[in-house]
């Protein structure tokens, strides 16, 4: 075994770090306080090739592979946790180009991975969130077309995101083998913007509802086969998975760091708190969360690099390591006292931001419930 | 056009700095090292440079083998090519030294302008760009913070900093400038930038291949010599002036600065 990254990884790592810190970090409170989407710093992070992580070169991507882009969401996530969007986008642009055909890629996959088009994912339904088999979202053939009719919710991006794949059921008397997905533009007529929900934190972007009334799009929208669309997302989601549990790596990494400077400098008793060993047993166990959690995401994105099936190891990843930011987090807060939960230390945010980890990409129970039956296969 | 960026790898701007017990340099076990950032001005524009008028864009850098880290951030940036100078007698020059074996590199090699940054934030010494020049016989112009080359790629009209404004000279080609802040926005490498980096040439050149003496380059070569390096002292506490609003406490801030700081 060799933990070591190579020289690629290194120079990909300390670029992706420079970015964030020059051009994420000076400007994340203001974004997140005043709920702007910063699609500015989204553009140059495409000019950076980050939109790309998922497709190949000939596609306009750069074809990363899973250990890589981890290593670049966590670096993202110790600056800007809701930077998770962009791996929203690089899981359409994947779904997109694994799914699609030729004329889907060129006209989807391309500009989705130069950042010049975003992605929105669109799955969740009021009555469809754990249980997504039961979407009621209907896509029906007629003629050439579809005719999508139903509403999402909690989407991603939602009224920013240019390109969606939305999951519908093209046979609305089948469970999960009755869905398909089909992408649609903003734009497109019956194809509106709903309510923009007021979340607990990641509000520098919107998650919103989409609404689908008599939405038209001609049957080259269809990916792939109709019935199929569970089984691509069950394939996207393994992915997606492990780049929420580096994200959460990036974030507790934050908040360590913070809370570690902080007990160096905050006195008491006549000694730097750090000097207690209550505190010391804090970050000892905090330091080490980490680093299991770091280690279940990169050997979970080691395996999908290898082709091995990983659903088991990244719904471990993604539940350990989202879990652990949770605790990682509050302690943060803890180490920092009054001090904490003031908006003016950061802490308080990480410990908004962690809290959505947990429930995301399948829930953490969900998480659980797929291990077990991975387990008992 | 072809450009040569001259390149050096120094500490980490953020990294603390500790001077070894004896003084004879600083402790480098743990230090992160990175590109001098004024010669990040350099290579950004001498990638626009090629952007507008073709040609090609090489660094070139002296140094130990870490350095080729360096090297690789400036190529994935976007230049084509780089030479690395690496001797264990090169080691330790000074200014001189220094631009003495990087004439020589340029020796062989094609190329209408050489960009330096105007000083590397390690030794903050300020004079390779300009010894490199005189070495070279080639015109030069300091701390430039806009460059436009003519269409005929002969000249170039140059915006220097100069002491309370700017001076705007005309150069001939080839030229050594040296690169301000201001003068552009550096680029970060992209992910394809990176992963081509690796694939680029990049030719390292020892002591030998250069054609140089061990004497003349590296601390045998140096005009100067370091004799001892010592911290800053630290810096003392700041001073509070205590008074009833500006009437009383501004006479005793210009007394102060008068006969404590002696600074007016
Ligand atoms: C900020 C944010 C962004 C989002 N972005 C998107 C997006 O871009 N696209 C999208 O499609 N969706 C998105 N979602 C929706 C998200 O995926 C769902 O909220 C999530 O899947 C959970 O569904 P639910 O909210 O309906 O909860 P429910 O499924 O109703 O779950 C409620 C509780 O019951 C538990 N539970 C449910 N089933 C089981 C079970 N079988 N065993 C044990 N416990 C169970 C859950 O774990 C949870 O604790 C987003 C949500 C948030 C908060």
């Amino acid at each position: 075994m060799i933990f070591k990254l190579t020289d690629d990884q290194e120079a990909i790592k300390t670029m992706v770090q420079n970015f964030a810190e020059k051009d994420l970090a000076p400007y994340v409170d203001e974004w997140e306080e005043k709920e702007i989407f910063p699609k500015e710093a989204f553009k140059k992070i495409a000019e950076l090739g980050l939109f790309g992580l998922t497709c190949p070169e000939e596609y306009g991507g750069t074809n990363m592979g899973s250990l890589t882009s981890a290593i670049i969401y966590e670096e993202l996530g110790k600056v800007y946790r809701a930077m998770s969007y962009l791996s929203i986008s690089n899981l359409v642009c994947f779904l997109i180009y694994k799914n699609g055909n030729e004329d889907q890629r060129r006209k989807w996959v391309v500009p989705l991975a130069k950042g010049e088009l975003f992605g929105g994912f669109a799955l969740t339904e009021p009555n469809a969130g754990s249980d997504a088999a039961a979407v009621q979202t209907s896509a029906m053939k007629k003629g050439d077309d579809y005719v999508i009719n139903g509403s999402k919710i909690f989407i991603s991006a939602g009224g920013e995101a240019d390109v969606y794949t939305v999951v519908a059921k093209t046979d609305k008397t089948k469970g999960a083998a009755g869905a398909s997905i089909l992408v649609v533009e903003k734009g497109t007529p019956g194809f509106s913007f709903g309510k923009t929900e007021k979340k607990m934190g990641m509000c520098s972007y919107p998650t919103r509802e989409l609404i689908f009334d008599d939405c038209i799009v001609s049957k080259d929208h269809l990916l792939g086969d109709e019935g199929k669309g569970f089984r691509m997302i069950m394939e996207a989601l393994d992915g997606g998975r492990i780049n929420i549990g580096a994200i959460s790596v990036g974030l507790a990494h934050a908040a360590l760091t913070k809370a570690l400077n902080y007990s160096k400098e905050r006195v008491q008793f006549g000694k730097a708190i750090s000097e207690f060993q209550g505190i010391q047993f804090m970050l000892a166990d905090m330091a080490t969360e980490i680093e299991a959690a770091r280690l279940l995401v990169y050997k979970a994105a080691y395996m999908k690099d290898q082709g091995l099936k990983v659903t088991k190891e990244a719904a471990m990843a993604k539940k350990f390591a989202t879990d652990m930011a949770m605790r990682v987090t509050t302690d943060a807060v803890q180490i920092l006292g009054g001090y904490g939960y003031m908006k003016d230390y950061t802490v308080e945010r990480y410990m908004r931001e962690a809290k959505v980890g947990q429930i995301v990409e399948g829930t953490n129970q969900i998480q659980r419930v797929v291990i077990a039956r991975e387990l008992l296969r | 056009m072809n450009v040569v960026v001259c390149v050096k790898q120094v500490p980490d701007t953020e990294s603390v700095i500790k001077v070894k017990p004896d003084g004879s340099d600083i402790i480098t076990d743990d230090l992160k090292y990175v590109m001098n950032p004024y010669d990040e001005y350099g290579v950004e524009e001498a990638l626009q440079i090629k952007e507008k008028f073709g040609g090609s864009v090489t660094i070139l850098c002296m140094g130990p083998s870490r350095v080729v880290e360096t090297i690789r951030t400036g190529l994935a940036m976007g230049a084509d090519k780089a030479i690395h100078l690496d001797d264990p007698a090169l080691e330790g020059g000074d200014a001189f030294a220094t631009a003495k074996a990087l004439a020589e590199a340029l020796k062989g090699i094609e190329y209408d302008l050489v960009l330096c940054g105007k000083q590397a934030v390690d030794d903050d010494l300020s004079q390779t760009g300009q010894t490199l020049a005189e070495l070279l016989g080639f015109p030069h112009a300091s701390l430039i913070q806009k460059l436009e080359i003519a269409d005929d790629n002969k000249s170039a009209t140059v915006h220097c900093q100069v002491e309370g404004g700017l001076a705007v000279l005309d150069v001939s080609l080839p030229a050594v400038l040296t690169t301000q802040k201001g003068l552009n926005e550096p680029r970060y490498a992209s992910l394809p930038g990176i992963m081509k980096a690796k694939k680029k040439p990049l030719d390292t050149k020892d002591l030998a291949a250069l054609g140089l003496s061990a004497d003349s380059v590296g601390c045998a070569g140096s005009k100067t010599i370091i004799t001892k390096m010592t911290p800053p002292p630290e810096r003392a506490a700041g001073k509070v002036i205590e008074g009833e609003g500006p009437q009383e406490t501004v006479p005793k801030l210009v007394q102060l600065l008068r006969e404590e700081a002696k600074v007016i």
